[in-house]
């Protein structure tokens, strides 16, 4: 605590300069109060891999879906019915609650022009949200953390914060990066290396050029660790509720911790991997769903419980979704178009309004592969300019057509 | 370039134009540094990269093949999946340690440098080695050469989708990238979409048999009248490669990605604009020479210059073969290799897309950079890692992300690393591993940081703790 004093002093002699060094920064965004509790937060969820969205959201009430699927189709007693035409996996029960509850929209046939049928292009034209012919070294989150650091001056790294030991290219930014960590403590105690305190205290040199921006980074990220770490070493977690064991699980449960620490952290992205399933896909996507479902609605339960219920949307895709029919192995190959789910208490809509467009068409195919009606951008600028109060166009480049979904 | 040292220029040399110089080295070698360049541009040893043989070509059964064939057994299916990438993992690490090796530098580090620029990725690993020594028997001989071959590789025609180029049926994706990221690029504004539909057509046909030859299919090919840059005629894909050769501009995005790839990632200011356009015209009138021109930048004046050296933030790659070269480091498990690579961002023959890594400041976030000023402690002290890359999701690299245990074994032989600082007295020993091992004048505070790591009994251990404090400065990512 002495360290987080001393530093609060700095800030307020140093502040108003021009060369405020940039390891105070962290806490002068505690300073000036930025985004303070009670702000909206995303939590983007990634599926990686590749998710079959037609085993996710059952078209139980059409027979091509059954004919084309002869080994692979859930049988229509056993889909947790949405509406007359889908209903979800039963590996979905959990999520199924948090709908009944109207906690869910599911949102179908999301995908782009010309779709990228490989896992890393696809991937990365989600991340950064370009076209499938233009290559961005930037993504869609680290665009958004460029953009609240020119509106506030706060250029901090935990602005954004992802559950994981590396940092995905979505979080990545012109100005600033998101920050990479698997628990406040395991980050902190990486930065606690005393060469690693001495260089970003004492040393840092303010030039332009690539050891400047060097110096900067480790400075941010040593200023960054020691304030997520500090707020959450202080605040009071009550984390209600059993959060199951597994990855997801424990990551969900450490988000739920840093927005019970008002770290002042606008967005947080987690990853689940596993969902390539072009062999024997039952099993396997069965389990990967179950965690998913279980491990939200342990957070969601739990934001419920802290009232921060309608403060916080998750957010869920995949890079594509894969074949109508299913392939001679059990399993299904790459395809195109996917559902995409939000789950909060600010969603917009109750009764059939909890699914927005149509299920999906199975008479009307691409080489045997959905065709899109929502642009993913579209969600994306949807939830940047009405759940995160950001300039959507600056962020995306161009404007698409907003979804009322909030 | 007569106001530095020659250890200075000759390490500047070394670094850009390679994977850095041993002690040893620079001790030996007494020519200036143009000598050494053409040492460099001249040598003739090629040797094949070779984990497969070429006739193992096969067509490439990817899984949805083999499940169309019938042949659903999933662990043969597996199986195939993980002998595939094995051998792509193989042929990864051989080149990693031939670039460690200090043999060929210069071919190696443009092959490097190519392979950015012709970024290919393809499950096939007869048609990745292939590729990769396509790019490597041309990486200093002629563009023109290079762009060919590089064109007909089956591997960029699969990576590309030419395969499915036919006339009547058109797949625009290898004719745009030849001109968007291979030639022209796209802010040039050099070309119009009319230029790539019917340079598309002119590229119908071309494609390679199961063999893995490239191929002309003429009975797919589209043989009618084509405009192209303003020219018409009966274009074939060659003439399209021609086409493109003949335009100025070719040879100024190609001059202007390589020196930002050698000399400064910031080649926008009105300076460097300069250098390129001088260089790119000689690159021109030469027919592409690129011995050439690597010979204009690396014996250039400005080259050495303060504001060039030390200001280039090493790829994952470079970090890795050079922490090796300096050291005679050898990995005991291959695998670690790949970790690191996935860990940092960049896998050797599994580049991110079309366009290649994006490369300076853009390898450099919170997570990478800690895990970078870690790497000399896990690897020179076998300190546990507890780093894990994410998995993409795809099947077929899911051996890619494997760590396989906590401590990456190495072999240093910190013997002969030793000795070529045995006339150094013990009181200049940090500043002498100092000026060899970061490419700037070290500031004040890493100075007195480092020389409090400078404990030890023994000459040796002092060295050893010296060296991993310095490869832990930010300092050492730049070279």
């Amino acid at each position: 605590m002495k360290r987080r004093e001393f530093l609060k002093q700095s800030a307020l002699t140093t502040a108003g300069t021009m060369m405020i060094p940039s390891f105070l920064k962290a806490y002068e965004l505690d300073q000036m109060n930025v985004d303070p509790a009670g702000s909206k937060i995303l939590v983007v969820v990634q599926l990686s891999g590749g998710n079959d969205g037609l085993n996710t959201v059952v078209p139980f009430g059409n027979d091509i879906y059954y004919r084309e699927r002869p080994t692979l189709a859930i049988a229509h007693e056993k889909v947790l019915v949405l509406n007359d035409e889908i209903g979800f996996n039963p590996a979905l029960e959990p999520l199924k609650a948090l709908y009944d509850d109207g906690l869910v929209k599911v949102i179908n046939n999301v995908g782009y022009p010309n779709p990228d049928r490989s896992h890393f292009r696809s991937m990365d034209i989600w991340q950064t949200a370009s076209g499938s012919d233009q290559y961005l070294n930037t993504g869609w989150l680290g665009r958004y953390l460029d953009a609240t650091c020119l509106g506030t001056g706060g250029c901090a790294q935990h602005r954004a914060i992802e559950v994981d030991d590396t940092l995905s290219l979505s979080m990545k930014g012109n100005i600033v990066n998101g920050l990479a960590l698997l628990n406040p403590k395991k980050l902190y105690n990486q930065t606690r290396d005393v060469m690693i305190k001495v260089l970003a205290d004492h040393s840092y040199p303010k030039t332009q050029d690539n050891a400047g921006y060097l110096y900067k980074t480790l400075a941010e990220t040593v200023s960054s660790a020691a304030y997520v770490y500090d707020q959450s070493a202080k605040s009071i977690h009550r984390t209600i509720g059993v959060y199951p064991a597994h990855e997801l699980g424990k990551r969900l449960k450490t988000v739920s911790e840093l927005i019970q620490s008002d770290t002042r952290t606008r967005v947080y992205y987690v990853s689940i991997s596993g969902f390539d399933t072009h062999v024997n896909q039952m099993g396997q996507q069965e389990r990967l769903l179950r965690q998913y479902a279980e491990a939200v609605k342990a957070f969601m339960d739990d934001m419920k419980s802290a009232n921060r219920q309608n403060d916080v949307l998750v957010m869920t895709f995949s890079e594509f979704g894969r074949r109508v029919k299913q392939n001679a192995s059990n399993g299904t190959d790459h395809g195109t178009a996917n559902n995409v789910f939000l789950i909060g208490g600010g969603l917009s809509g109750t009764g059939s309004e909890r699914v927005y467009d149509q299920a999906p068409d199975l008479h009307n195919l691409d080489a045997g592969d959905l065709k899109f009606h929502i642009d993913f951008r579209s969600i994306y600028a949807t939830l940047l300019e009405d759940w995160l109060g950001a300039d959507d166009v600056a962020i995306l480049g161009k404007k698409f057509p907003k979804l009322s979904l909030l | 370039m007569e106001n530095i040292g020659k250890s200075e220029r000759l390490q500047h040399l070394y670094w850009r134009a390679g994977f850095g110089a041993t002690p040893v080295q620079l001790l030996k070698e007494a020519r200036p540094v143009q000598t050494v360049v053409k040492e460099m541009l001249t040598q003739s040893d090629f040797q094949p990269l070779v984990v497969v043989d070429a006739d193992h070509f096969q067509n490439n059964k990817t899984l949805k093949k083999l499940a169309a064939n019938g042949k659903p057994d999933r662990d043969a299916t597996k199986m195939r999946i993980k002998k595939n990438a094995g051998l792509i993992r193989d042929l990864n690490v051989l080149w990693v340690e031939k670039m460690a090796s200090g043999e060929d530098v210069l071919r190696e580090k443009m092959a490097l440098f190519w392979h950015g620029h012709f970024a290919c990725r393809v499950l096939n690993p007869a048609a990745v080695q292939r590729y990769l020594n396509t790019i490597r028997t041309h990486a200093l001989s002629n563009f023109a050469d290079l762009l060919m071959a590089v064109s007909k590789e089956p591997a960029m025609l699969q990576f590309l989708n030419n395969q499915q180029n036919r006339k009547g049926a058109p797949n625009e994706n290898f004719a745009r990238e030849v001109m968007e990221l291979f030639a022209l690029g796209r802010a040039s504004q050099s070309y119009t979409e009319a230029d790539i539909k019917d340079a598309a057509r002119a590229f119908t046909g071309w494609g390679y048999n199961p063999k893995g030859e490239f191929t002309f299919r003429q009975n797919q090919h589209d043989d009618g009248l084509k405009t192209i840059f303003g020219q018409t005629g009966y274009f074939k894909g060659e003439d399209v490669v021609r086409l493109l050769l003949e335009k100025k501009q070719t040879a100024h995005f190609v001059t202007g990605k390589i020196y930002q790839f050698l000399v400064s990632d910031q080649a926008d200011s009105p300076e460097a604009q300069t250098r390129i356009k001088g260089l790119a015209e000689k690159f021109y009138k030469s027919g592409y020479d690129i011995a050439g021109l690597l010979n204009g930048i690396l014996t250039a004046n400005w080259f050495y210059e303060p504001s060039v050296r030390g200001n280039r933030i090493k790829s994952p790659v470079e970090l890795l073969a050079g922490m090796q070269h300096s050291l005679g480091l050898v990995f005991q498990q291959k695998q670690s290799l790949i970790f690191i690579q996935r860990t940092l961002g960049q896998v050797l023959l599994y580049p991110p897309n079309v366009a290649g890594w994006p490369g300076g400041r853009n390898w450099i976030d919170s997570s990478s950079l800690l895990f970078r000023m870690k790497l000399p402690d896990l690897l020179l002290r076998s300190r546990p890692v507890t780093m894990q890359p994410k998995q993409d999701g795809d099947v077929n690299t899911e051996l890619l992300a494997r760590r396989e245990g906590d401590l990456m074994q190495v072999q240093i032989d910190w013997d002969a690393f030793e000795r070529s600082f045995s006339e150094v007295d013990p009181d200049r020993l940090a500043d002498a591993l100092a000026a060899y091992l970061i490419q700037q004048p070290l500031g004040k505070t890493q100075r007195a940081v480092i020389l409090q790591m400078a404990d030890g009994s023994s000459r040796g251990e002092r060295i050893r703790n010296l060296t991993v404090a310095l490869m832990a400065l930010p300092e050492y990512q730049l070279c």
